[in-house]
């Protein structure tokens, strides 16, 4: 599935932009913006999106090309994580107390 | 509802982001000889000059995007601009609005190349690609200058003309390669443009008391045309032939468009002498 | 589904699954995203307003770029010239808010250009004098910033994230205002009559911008059970008069509302009546500048048509270019 917002009848294409604020953190998705191609593309986000030093790494990404998980199987989608509490370390409670762990 | 900011202030839920804020103009230990402000002239008029021309683009560009990219070139020459007339201003006592809004135009020493109408957004670009791939090469050069202002200014301001040289460089590919009606407004442009290129890279006799200091002109005309070159390649554009326009922009002599330009630029400050704003 | 959806779930009225779950996340305060089911009308009213407040910044540019080649210090024409820029910014963040709810914004700029839309008409008004950067600045987007603190929770998560964006750099906007109005109070005669004449024309075009009276605003509440809409009109309206009186006052400057007075049992500044028949006769298309700035942004637009081509056309080619030299 697409990511809404994309048309073909748009003379520029959309395209979603992501931005890494600092090194060793992860790009950040930060809004849209169009362009005509991938070159522009990215110099729009930095311009766009980098004014104030926001960041240090710019992605963009045609918004055509991105897929979605089904948001009408929401549930079932992110269902199985549910109840599987002993994938988390605050699961394992005898521990406590013990240095190092 | 669950409305928690109904007493807080209008701005609680907004805190304005503390940052360092870095030097608005870059300054230097000393004053400027008058040779050197004579040459920080050279320069910060032609950037001056270029910005006001580009922040007329600001809500008229082809696209919103157009807009703000165009306004940060705008931003990044006047920055520029104000840096060299501040240093240029230590020689004379003046400030950088004493040399923008009250010298007359045959105190300007902007290039006749920068003075040229924006016209359509082909010949903005033509302009653009000219005189960013010229202030490319100069401060490249000007960052190794003996005068420690000067090289401070220039290492700041190459990386800021590298974009620009970047962004008009990808205009001329697309307007060159794009329709047939943009073909041919962008090799209109080009030799409409072409007539002031020359200019910049005389060498005007000032430069023979700034060895080591300024950059000569003359110096920069081969890094120049082998920088466009592969561009103008590509875009399969050729470099236009024709009349070479007389220039004097340097010495004070002007095209008839730098005193309209001024007239609206002083036109404010002008009305209220010693006002402060 | 015509009927009014409210956020109170005893509604009598049987809904769906998704319905309920709408409701529940709206009431819960929590954000609806783009591809989540959301009422129809819920929609509609979010492309509305989202798109018109997107027009009204980019239309916000024109008064204040009249400026930029005439700014009295490189100084402020620096500062005007980095402030219109952060309106194109932010008309295009909100367009592309709008265009996760399927709106183009290729289709809403022709509305724009058309006529069609509406946008802040604040924007209609003429700005003669360089004080006016200053009113702009302190007034209107003083007002603006009112209005939109509280949409950054606003229940529509591309909004919101956009309006924390804008209101971000709003607050440079209105402390530039502020400081250009304090400078000219603190110059000559001349100046000072330039900054109190400028305040005299804005002052209450500012007051109406947070829209008409609650009695008389007939999409507000719903827009606020939608939680779309923060605060009523009248609200929001007496916040930004009660934070103007000493802004003003620190500026020296007079509010021109020789009513204004404060109230010591409500603890607020009550204010002379708000001419509203200005504010039809601007909204209906009548005010000083509409036609002409509508016709500066038809004109960017269609000048601009070729370069869009051109930049499209080559984007095509070179594609195209690639193509064949993978299948080669
Ligand atoms: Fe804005
Ligand atoms: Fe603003």
């Amino acid at each position: 599935m697409t990511t809404p917002g994309d048309s073909a009848a748009e003379i520029w294409p959309l395209w979603e932009v992501f931005v890494r604020s600092n090194r060793g953190l992860s790009h950040v998705h930060v809004g849209s913006l169009h362009a005509p191609d991938e070159t522009l593309a990215v110099r729009n986000a930095r311009d766009l999106y980098t004014r104030r030093s926001e960041g240090v790494s710019v992605w963009v990404v045609p918004a055509a090309a991105i897929t979605t998980s089904d948001p009408d199987a929401k549930g079932a989608f992110f269902e199985s994580p549910a109840g599987k509490n002993y994938r988390h370390a605050s699961y394992y409670s005898k521990s406590e107390g013990v240095k190092h762990l | 509802m669950s409305d928690d900011d109904s007493k807080a202030d209008v701005h609680g839920h907004v805190a304005v982001d503390v940052t360092t804020l870095d030097a608005e103009l870059i300054e230097g230990p000393s004053v400027a000889t008058p040779d050197v402000a004579e040459y920080a002239l050279w320069l910060g008029d032609d950037s001056l000059i270029l910005s006001q021309q580009l922040g007329a683009w600001i809500s008229r560009a082809p696209e919103l995007e157009e807009d703000v990219a165009l306004g940060n070139v705008a931003l990044d020459l006047i920055g520029h601009a104000r840096s060299l007339l501040h240093y240029a201003g230590t020689a004379t006592n003046r400030t950088e609005d004493d040399l923008a809004y009250w010298r007359t135009e045959p105190d300007f020493r902007s290039l006749h190349i920068v003075e040229q109408p924006n016209g359509d957004f082909a010949h903005t670009i033509a302009r653009q690609f000219v005189v960013s791939h010229y202030l490319f090469e100069l401060y490249s050069r000007l960052r190794a200058s003996a005068d420690a202002t000067l090289a401070a200014i220039a290492a700041k301001a190459v990386k800021e003309v590298d974009y620009h040289r970047d962004h008009s460089t990808q205009w001329v590919l697309r307007l060159a390669q794009g329709t047939d009606e943009s073909r041919r407004r962008m090799i209109t442009a080009l030799s409409d443009l072409w007539p002031y290129v020359e200019e910049i890279f005389r060498d005007d006799p000032l430069i023979d008391s700034l060895e080591g200091i300024a950059v000569r002109p003359s110096t920069l005309r081969p890094a120049f045309d082998s920088a466009i070159a592969p561009v103008l390649a590509e875009a399969e554009l050729e470099i236009p032939r024709g009349f070479v326009a007389s220039g004097g922009g340097r010495t004070g002599r002007h095209s008839e468009h730098l005193a309209f330009l001024l007239a609206e630029m002083q036109v404010l400050t002008r009305a209220h002498p010693g006002a402060s704003w | 589904m015509t009927s009014t959806i409210t956020p109170d779930t005893s509604a009598s009225v049987a809904i769906s699954v998704e319905e309920q779950q709408f409701n529940d996340l709206i009431e819960a305060d929590s954000r609806i995203e783009p591809r989540d089911w959301m009422p129809e009308g819920y929609r509609k009213a979010l492309v509305r307003q989202i798109s018109q407040h997107a027009h009204s910044e980019i239309i916000g540019m024109q008064p204040e770029s009249n400026w930029i080649t005439r700014a009295p210090s490189l100084k402020r024409k620096a500062i005007l010239m980095a402030k219109v820029q952060d309106e194109a910014g932010h008309g295009l963040y909100l367009y592309s808010a709008a265009q996760t709810l399927g709106a183009t914004r290729d289709d809403m700029t022709d509305a724009l250009i058309a006529g069609k839309a509406r946008y802040s008409s604040i924007f209609n008004y003429p700005t003669p004098s360089w004080a006016d950067m200053g009113s702009i600045g302190w007034l209107v987007d003083g007002a603006a910033i009112c209005n939109q603190v509280p949409l950054c929770r606003a229940s529509y998560g591309p909004y919101g994230r956009a309006m924390v964006r804008i209101c971000k750099e709003e607050s440079f906007h209105q402390r530039q205002g502020f400081e250009i109005l304090l400078e000219l109070m603190q110059g000559t005669d001349e100046q000072r009559q330039m900054a109190q004449d400028s305040v005299d024309r804005w002052y209450w075009p500012a007051l109406m911008m947070f829209g008409p009276p609650d009695d008389d605003s007939p999409n507000s509440a719903q827009s606020m059970a939608w939680k779309i809409k923060r605060h009523s009109n009248d609200e929001l309206r007496q916040r930004f008069v009660n934070m103007l009186v000493p802004q003003a006052a620190v500026l020296g400057i007079t509010l021109p509302d020789p009513d204004l007075h404060f109230n010591e049992e409500t603890q607020q500044w009550d204010l002379g009546v708000i001419d509203w028949t200005e504010f039809h006769e601007v909204l209906a298309g009548r005010g000083p500048n509409n036609a002409q700035r509508l016709q500066r942004r038809r004109d960017a637009h269609d000048e601009g048509k070729w370069v869009r081509e051109a930049a499209a056309a080559y984007a095509r080619k070179q594609s195209a270019r690639t193509e064949e030299m993978v299948a080669s």
